[in-house]
């Protein structure tokens, strides 16, 4: 059966969202997907916002960049206000629980309490983009638990393997909630 | 025929475009000297040369030679002594093309302390361009685009070379010959970026622009106002004030750049990826 | 790592697929969005014993690389569109003194800084003529990660085959983008390397000939053939000349290097051309969007396709000619205001209409802006 996805992950500079696209990527992969991932850059490595995306799919990937997203996933809401345009009707929005989705979404929308795990549970708000990983990754279902972890942890430093795979299986916990 | 020019000069090149009384024939002549006293192998020397009067001189010798862009000797320089550390790489620029337009890359060499003897055939004015007034052409001093005497200060090369990160600098003369070879022997030998400030003589454009006589007029003024480096301790600034000071200027050992770059292949190869 | 499929990102790939060609130095400056180039050949060169150096500006990289080149060693350096400018007149005595190098331009957002993170093809033209003076030139655009790869490989190669400077065109889409890819094999390509002169004899001239199709055999410097290398205008023996004469056999045997060989150096990918009754003529990333763009054209059942010259330059010249002579209209998509449509409308002469869509405002030419064009004839 042929499989498409065109992933969104939006928020602000230093949350880790073009990090997260690219192990979603590499997880695809592994699955044996074809894979594309890019990202929009803003001149500030710290607090601007920043966008990455990956397709995955099953055949060959001709165009390169997201025109309409399957889904978007937002951790601020300046991410969600900017991008939530461009996601298809029949799509789905992931946004962080503190965050307001705008009016005019009338699609299936997932709230995960992302930030406040983060801050609350895990006391380590570096690994935001792992918890969103694995929740994103519950509800979209792109890849195996297995490959994902695998995916993280060759991404991630050696000595946080072990919390980013904590933060990975919190993040899953969200969705089943 | 003179058995160095016999040696070491391409016959079928000569002869040389320098105007009659130039000093750079002298300083090329001591050059081919110095490296016959060392005993190099021609084809392990590699001269490297930029744009200018200078850096003609390249071509006209039985070395490995390039005569590269305008000021970027020192830069191409770096590429052949880094991918082949074996050349004894000597550079030879001017004035304007070391301290001028390429003036980046002689600050960042000397900083990196890579290992090449840089000769800087300095003449106090562009000549090939017809004698407009370069950085070591002194304040007051006359050329075509400085027609009412240049409002620059000054570069002194080899204070600029030590200030750097230069680990050998010295001075020459034309007129110091037997100095001046010796200078280059050990500059050639020194494990580092060495830097002679080779004072040349433009009786075409720097001395005729500024009455300063004939070539040989100008040699006899390095004759009469050169104190060596050593003597020089010993003067009073008063004493010093219209001298030049030639010989060594400052020689120091530090960890030149091919040698660590070696170390750093050692340490990768090892494992360390 | 080869068979293995990877994520790998264009300007990571155009690292390891320099590696797999040979490059052993590379020097360069810092600069948006070409840096991951040079991070990682920073990284990757000293393990395998080769040399990395961040020089003090681009145009004491560019010249770094020649002197490597010059003594023998395959060497690169990446920049984007100011550090290009600053480049150029190395290329061009690259060019002059037939020292082989490859220069990387990830291409951003001009004039002057522009947008630095955004992506553009505004210096194709610069390729061509950036430097001063008629001279030789290969210019290669890659369209995705793994032609990137195998591409760059091409660009080493044909620089030392024909001892020419080979501008790699990247953009920041296709520099910035990951995708998967599996890295060849290395059976699978071919790693050419500068010839070497036979036994030197006592009149060995380097840049001599047999005939303006064949390229001068120089020795790396320190291999004992001794001779001189000039950006003046020279001679046989490689020495300076101002014979009239002289200087023409030099610049018609510079330029009929490449304008003699251009069958094995142009390369260009087609696409649903068969039975095109219009044609999109595009380079690199763009390439994507037009293919996508056709493929919707398709469904809509109009009979357009794709022709990318993967080789800029020399520009497939023969090859638009004969194109135009088959389709009813070419569309030229390009990230800019009007570049590579300068040439096709040269090529076309007239044997069809030529429709130009352009943008230059750091987004990407997207698929339905150029169905628009291939549709309305929009102009």
């Amino acid at each position: 059966m042929s499989y498409n996805l065109k992933f969104r992950f939006a928020g602000s500079g230093g949350q880790g969202v073009i990090l997260g696209t690219i192990i979603l990527a590499e997880a695809a992969l592994a699955e044996g997907y074809q894979v594309v991932q890019s990202q929009s850059y803003g001149p500030e490595a710290r607090g601007g916002s920043c966008k990455a995306e990956i397709i995955v799919s099953s055949e060959e990937i001709v165009f390169p960049k997201i025109e309409t997203a399957d889904c978007l996933a937002a951790l601020t809401q300046k991410a969600l206000d900017q991008y939530i345009g461009s996601v298809a009707p029949d799509g789905i929005v992931i946004a962080d629980s503190s965050l307001t989705i705008p009016e005019s979404w009338h699609g299936r929308t997932e709230k995960i309490d992302v930030i406040s795990t983060v801050y609350d549970v895990l006391k380590k708000p570096m690994t935001v983009n792992i918890v969103a990983l694995g929740a994103i990754n519950a509800i979209l279902g792109v890849a195996g638990d297995k490959a994902l972890e695998e995916a993280v942890l060759a991404r991630v430093p050696k000595s946080t393997g072990e919390l980013n795979m904590r933060a990975l299986e919190e993040g899953r916990k969200l969705y089943k909630k | 025929m003179d058995p160095l020019v016999k040696k070491y000069f391409r016959q079928d090149m000569l002869p040389h475009i320098y105007c009659p009384g130039c000093g750079h024939g002298t300083l090329m002549k001591d050059l081919v000297k110095a490296v016959d006293n060392l005993g190099l192998e021609k084809d392990q020397v590699c001269v490297v040369s930029g744009i200018g009067c200078s850096s003609r001189s390249a071509g006209y010798m039985d070395f490995n030679t390039i005569h590269t862009t305008h000021g970027r000797a020192i830069a191409v320089a770096t590429g052949i002594k880094l991918a082949k550390p074996e050349l004894r790489v000597i550079v030879i620029t001017g004035d304007g093309d070391a301290t001028a337009i390429g003036g980046n890359h002689f600050i960042h060499a000397a900083r990196r302390n890579i290992d090449m003897a840089v000769l800087v055939f300095n003449n106090n004015i562009y000549g090939m361009t017809g004698g407009q007034y370069s950085p070591t052409t002194p304040m007051g001093d006359f050329g075509t685009t400085a027609p009412y005497g240049s409002i620059d200060p000054s570069f002194d090369i080899p204070t600029l070379a030590k200030a750097a990160g230069a680990t050998f600098v010295a001075r020459g003369t034309v007129f110091h010959t037997a100095k001046t070879i010796r200078l280059m022997e050990r500059a050639i030998l020194h494990k580092g970026f060495s830097v002679i400030d080779c004072m040349s003589v433009c009786p075409t454009y720097y001395g005729r622009k500024n009455k300063k006589g004939d070539a040989a007029d100008m040699i006899r003024w390095q004759r009469d106002h050169c104190v060596d480096s050593a003597d020089a301790k010993l003067m009073s600034p008063d004493e010093l004030e219209d001298k030049l000071i030639i010989g060594e200027t400052f020689h120091r050992n530090r960890a030149e750049y091919t040698s660590d770059y070696q170390e750093l292949i050692d340490r990768c190869k090892g494992g360390a990826q | 790592m080869s068979g293995k499929r990877v994520l790998m990102q264009g300007n990571e790939a155009c690292v390891e697929g320099a590696l797999a060609a040979g490059m052993r130095f590379y020097a360069g400056y810092p600069i948006t969005p070409s840096t991951e180039i040079a991070e990682l050949s920073a990284l990757r060169l000293p393990v395998l014993g080769g040399h990395f150096i961040q020089m003090e500006d681009e145009i004491g990289s560019m010249a770094a690389v020649i002197g490597a080149s010059v003594a023998g060693t395959k060497a690169m350096t990446a920049t984007s569109g100011p550090g290009f400018s600053l480049k150029q007149e190395n290329i061009g005595y690259a060019a002059m003194a037939e020292v082989p190098c490859v220069i990387v331009n990830v291409q951003r957002v001009g004039p002057s800084t522009g947008m630095p993170t955004s992506t553009a093809q505004g210096d194709i033209m610069q390729c061509r003529w950036g430097t001063h003076g008629d001279h030789p030139v290969i210019t290669i655009a890659p369209s995705s990660v793994s032609e990137v790869y195998t591409e760059i490989i091409r660009a080493f190669n044909l620089s030392e085959k024909y001892r020419v400077p080979v501008i790699f065109l990247m953009d920041e889409t296709v520099g910035h983008m990951r995708e998967g890819i599996e890295i060849p094999d290395p059976d699978s390509y071919q790693v050419i390397d500068r010839a070497m002169p036979d036994k030197k004899g006592d009149n060995w001239r380097p840049f001599a000939v047999d005939s303006e199709k064949d390229v001068p055999k120089l020795p790396p410097f320190g291999m004992g053939w001794r001779y001189h290398i000039t950006g003046l205008t020279h001679d046989e023996r490689g020495y300076p000349t101002s014979s009239p004469e002289k200087s023409a056999a030099f610049i018609s045997r510079l330029m009929n290097k490449l304008a003699l060989n251009r069958d094995d150096i142009i390369s260009c990918d087609s696409y649903m051309l068969e039975d095109a009754d219009i044609a999109v003529i595009c380079i690199g990333s763009i390439g994507r969007s037009a293919k996508e763009a056709v493929n919707r054209a398709r469904a809509k059942g109009i009979k357009a396709g794709v022709f990318r010259p993967v080789t800029v330059w020399p520009f497939p010249d023969k090859e638009v000619t004969e194109l135009a002579k088959k389709v009813k209209r070419i569309v030229v998509a390009e990230q800019n205001c009007g570049q590579i449509v300068l040439e096709v409308e040269r090529c076309v002469r007239g044997a069809c209409p030529v429709t130009f869509k352009g943008k230059a405002n750091g987004s990407m030419l997207m698929p339905d802006e150029i169905l628009a064009a291939i549709e309305g004839g929009e102009n």
